[in-house]
């Protein structure tokens, strides 16, 4: 067993860590340490399982066998096996994406089939009703990406245009011509655009008709399936090249749409004061954590914790009331968007339910453990599982649709509710800790903040009072002390003026650590450029951005201020880092971010170690095609460094 | 073979990748089918004599050493435990009570012990397999190098051989250090090791 303060550096997992020891329960650490040790041919991606002539791995000291039966080398396995984990990356990604296209379409066409049938609706042609389960509740955003995507404004009701951005954005998915995507065409620059149009003839592969530029959101994926199919492509180069693709069509293409459609759904984000860490739980009301990654539920959670009935209850039930808290991407999207408080990131998941105070986990997608079942079995804790396509064996199903949202989340808030006299009050045990800090810096807040352009960030680059930005995302991994990295990176970088905007669990990490707070601006760990051009502006020294699939806003802004400066993205002093990646969307984020231009920082080792052309093509080759590389560096210190001195190198290049 | 020259299963613990094939392979060999398949079916479940342990950025395949001088053996009050011509060190389960004496003198925690038949089991370096002239199960199993069956002179001498030449290229500055993914990781995970139990610089 792993003494407490191994596992992490945040005090309330560390607590309820010491409490799941002392209640016997098995967590991730634990799970981690038996499956020691793990596989080597995993661990360095020489394993193949494509085929049943294998499995086959190769020996990655020189020996034999040198290559699978079908006579893969362990290069031709490692890009393989990569390629792989981009298009599932990139799979998880878009499918949200696509699923908060479709929650527009439907409310469009729901409000049509309303009007059409003459029911008494207010503002039909705005969405405002109230009778409609999802509305467009930024009409100028909406407006905004209508404008961005060509579609003529003038005289269209919202309706009307909601109607035809949906069917734009569904049309990216499953186009099947050889143009780009039609979201990347209007929110690209044209010199990155131009440059990745000439990729893959810069490494020698000319038959890319339009370079990397993906041409449908799903096709690439699929076709990532294709060419890692036993007896398709072999050349490292080419694999890896189709690997930029499909992460590119994630990036411009189904991130894109989840993040700008969430916002014309629900509201884009502004700057908010809220609350993280595990002390967000209350010890008197009924808590429910919503977990997960999409807001297209969660959103009508909210809405129905705030339902008088339902408070009435809890209260006859002799709670004070109900407490809906975030975990994970799900709640940094309700924390952007309305200040929900957040309870954690991904290895506070089990933490939670240990606190003995939370009557439901309602979960949707992406990066929920199955194991937060059997936590949940030794205490009263429900966890509802939501979606048609994540069902965990033990929970309660309550599945969702988006036809009968209202109902739906008003049943799992009751379930909430009514578990509440199961709590077994003297084995609740919540840490006091947490933590405010600003959040919803999305684009459009922070061009309103800086006072509708981002000249004065751009200034503050050129005089080098900021040295440059730094893009932090995503992951926990128990491989890694939990948010150790994040918060040691972080620091190193504003030591060194380096302007910090992040996602995902980076981003609660640092809300946990007060770095979102102005006043963290003070601290040493903010060097005298940044702290001065925090202050002049009021803002923290690093911004929340959101959620990981709001790592587009990140690419937003890179684009804007490349726009700016009339240069490609990869010009710019801007690096990213994935300080303690997880997921097989890490890898296509990362993937992403290089080849959009940004030089990204991968602080655990990804499973390609194993073939030495890939890692070659990975850290070195990618900077001739696409202008930018990944740094693979485990050391949250040297990282740093490493980071620093790319940012360095291209003011110098910029002649800044 | 004569006598100052048994066979045994070395382990070299640097080219260990920690795939465990080994475990399997053992477990495999030492089931009544001898058949993967077949044997993940079969009650009781056959269980491996090698096990792979993960040592900070080492991985070491801990497997009977098959002692000249068997403390194992020479504890057995029943005599159970015998060496046949090979050297390898065996137990006879008909003379094993299961008193677990050689569990408790055995330096390296080799000797287990079976509830379900009330007896000790251990490595017993695949005997139908040496009467075949094959490779003992986790040796076979071993893509990497990392188990090697053999006598020590073979053992030795290869490595004597490979030193040498390692010194010649050396000399003559045609030494090249080939590229070695495991290499490369287990110095990263060994600077993870560092980090995650107290700070880096």
């Amino acid at each position: 067993m792993k003494k407490y303060k191994e596992v992490s550096i945040d005090p309330t997992t560390q607590k309820m860590y010491e409490r799941a020891q002392e209640l016997g329960i098995e967590t991730v650490w634990e799970r981690l340490e038996k499956q020691q040790p793990q596989c080597g041919y995993g661990l360095l991606g020489i394993c193949c399982r494509n085929c049943m002539m294998g499995p086959c791995r190769i020996n990655p000291f020189g020996g034999e066998p040198k290559r699978g039966v079908c006579g893969a080398d362990a290069d031709t396995i490692v890009a393989r096996n990569l390629l792989r984990m981009i298009a599932a990356g990139a799979a998880a990604h878009s499918d949200h994406g696509r699923h908060v296209a479709l929650t527009l379409l439907v409310a469009a066409e729901m409000a049509e089939k309303f009007k059409k049938e003459g029911k008494p609706v207010l503002e039909l042609d705005n969405m405002a009703s109230n009778t409609l389960p999802y509305q467009v509740r930024d009409p100028e955003k909406l407006k905004a990406v209508a404008k961005r995507l060509g579609i003529e404004t003038e005289g269209k009701s919202i309706r009307e245009l909601a109607k035809e951005v949906a069917e734009v954005a569904l049309r990216d998915f499953g186009k099947q011509d050889e143009e780009p995507l039609e979201f990347l065409k209007a929110y690209l620059n044209p010199k990155t655009y131009e440059m990745l149009e000439k990729a893959a003839e810069k490494a020698g592969m000319p038959w890319f008709e339009k370079g990397v530029l993906p041409r449908s959101i799903d096709r690439e994926i699929v076709e990532s399936l294709h060419r890692t199919h036993i007896g398709t492509d072999h050349d490292p180069v080419s694999i890896l090249l189709h690997g930029l693709k499909t992460a590119l069509g994630d990036a411009w293409g189904g991130s894109l749409i989840a993040t700008e459609l969430q916002d014309v759904l629900f509201g884009t984000p502004k700057v908010i004061k809220a609350e993280a860490n595990l002390g967000v739980l209350k010890e008197d009301y009924v808590n429910i954590v919503v977990h997960g990654h999409e807001p297209v539920l969660s959103e009508k959670i909210v809405e129905a914790a705030q339902d008088p009935e339902l408070i009435e209850l809890a209260q006859k039930l002799g709670a004070k009331g109900i407490n809906v808290v975030g975990m994970c991407c799900t709640g940094l999207e309700v924390l952007m968007r309305h200040g929900i408080p957040i309870a954690g990131n991904f290895l506070q998941q089990e933490m939670a339910i240990v606190t003995g105070a939370v009557e439901a986990m309602v979960v949707d997608v992406q990066c929920i453990m199955p194991a937060t079942v059997d936590v949940a079995r030794c205490f009263h804790t429900k966890i509802i599982d939501t979606s048609p396509i994540a069902t965990f064996p033990g929970a309660i199903h309550i599945k969702f649709d988006e036809r009968r949202a209202d109902e739906i989340a008003k049943e799992i808030v009751r379930t909430a509710v009514e578990n509440f006299p199961n709590r077994s009050k003297q084995r609740v045990e919540i840490p006091k800790e947490k933590m405010s800090g600003y959040v919803g810096f999305s684009v459009e807040a922070i061009l309103e903040h800086f006072g509708g352009s981002l000249k004065p960030i751009e200034e503050a680059i050129v005089e080098g009072k900021i040295k440059g930005v730094a893009g932090l995302v995503g992951c926990n991994n128990p491989k890694v002390k939990q948010d150790h990295n994040h918060i040691k990176i972080a620091n190193e970088l504003m030591k060194r003026d380096v302007l910090l905007i992040g996602t995902g669990c980076w981003a609660t990490a640092a809300m946990k650590y007060g770095i979102f707070l102005p006043e963290y601006a003070d601290t040493e760990n903010v060097g005298p450029g940044l702290r001065e051009f925090a202050k002049e502006w009021g803002i923290p020294p690093a911004l929340n951005m959101g959620s990981c699939v709001d790592c587009t806003r990140m690419l937003v802004l890179a684009d804007l201020i490349a726009r700016d400066f009339n240069v490609p993205i990869s010009a710019l002093p801007v690096v990213g880092s994935a300080p303690e990646a997880m997921t097989e969307k890490a890898v296509s984020i990362g993937t992403y971010f290089v080849a959009s231009g940004i030089t990204t920082h991968l602080g655990v080792v990804p499973p390609v170690l194993g073939g030495p052309k890939v890692v070659k093509i990975l850290t070195q080759d990618l900077y001739d095609i696409v202008g930018a590389a990944f740094i693979v560096e485990p050391d949250p210190y040297k990282a740093a460094k490493l980071m620093y001195e790319h940012i360095m190198k291209k003011r110098k290049e910029l002649g800044i | 073979m004569p006598p100052d020259s048994k066979p045994t299963i070395f382990i070299n613990p640097a080219k260990c990748i920690g795939c465990r094939h080994c475990e399997i392979a053992c477990a495999v060999e030492h089931s009544q089918s001898k058949d993967l398949f077949s044997a993940i079916f079969e009650n009781p479940l056959p269980k491996p004599r090698i096990h792979v342990l993960p040592m900070g950025a080492y991985n070491v395949p801990m497997n009977c050493r098959h002692c000249e001088n068997a403390p194992c053996m020479e504890v057995c009050p029943t005599g159970a435990i015998f060496k046949d011509e090979d050297g390898a060190v065996l137990v006879d389960v008909d003379k094993c009570i299961g008193c677990k004496m050689c569990a408790i003198v055995c330096p390296f925690g080799i000797p287990e012990f079976d509830a379900l038949t009330g007896v000790m089991f251990k490595c017993d370096m695949c005997p139908d397999r040496r009467a075949e002239g094959r490779l003992p199960a986790c040796v076979e199993a071993c893509k990497t190098g990392a188990l090697m069956f053999g006598t020590i002179d073979e053992v030795v001498s290869q490595v004597r051989k490979e030193t040498a030449e390692k010194i010649i290229k050396l000399k003559e500055g045609e030494y090249k250090e080939e590229y070695n993914g495991w290499d490369l990781f287990r110095s990263f995970q060994a600077e993870v090791i560092r980090i995650n139990e107290g700070e880096s610089k």
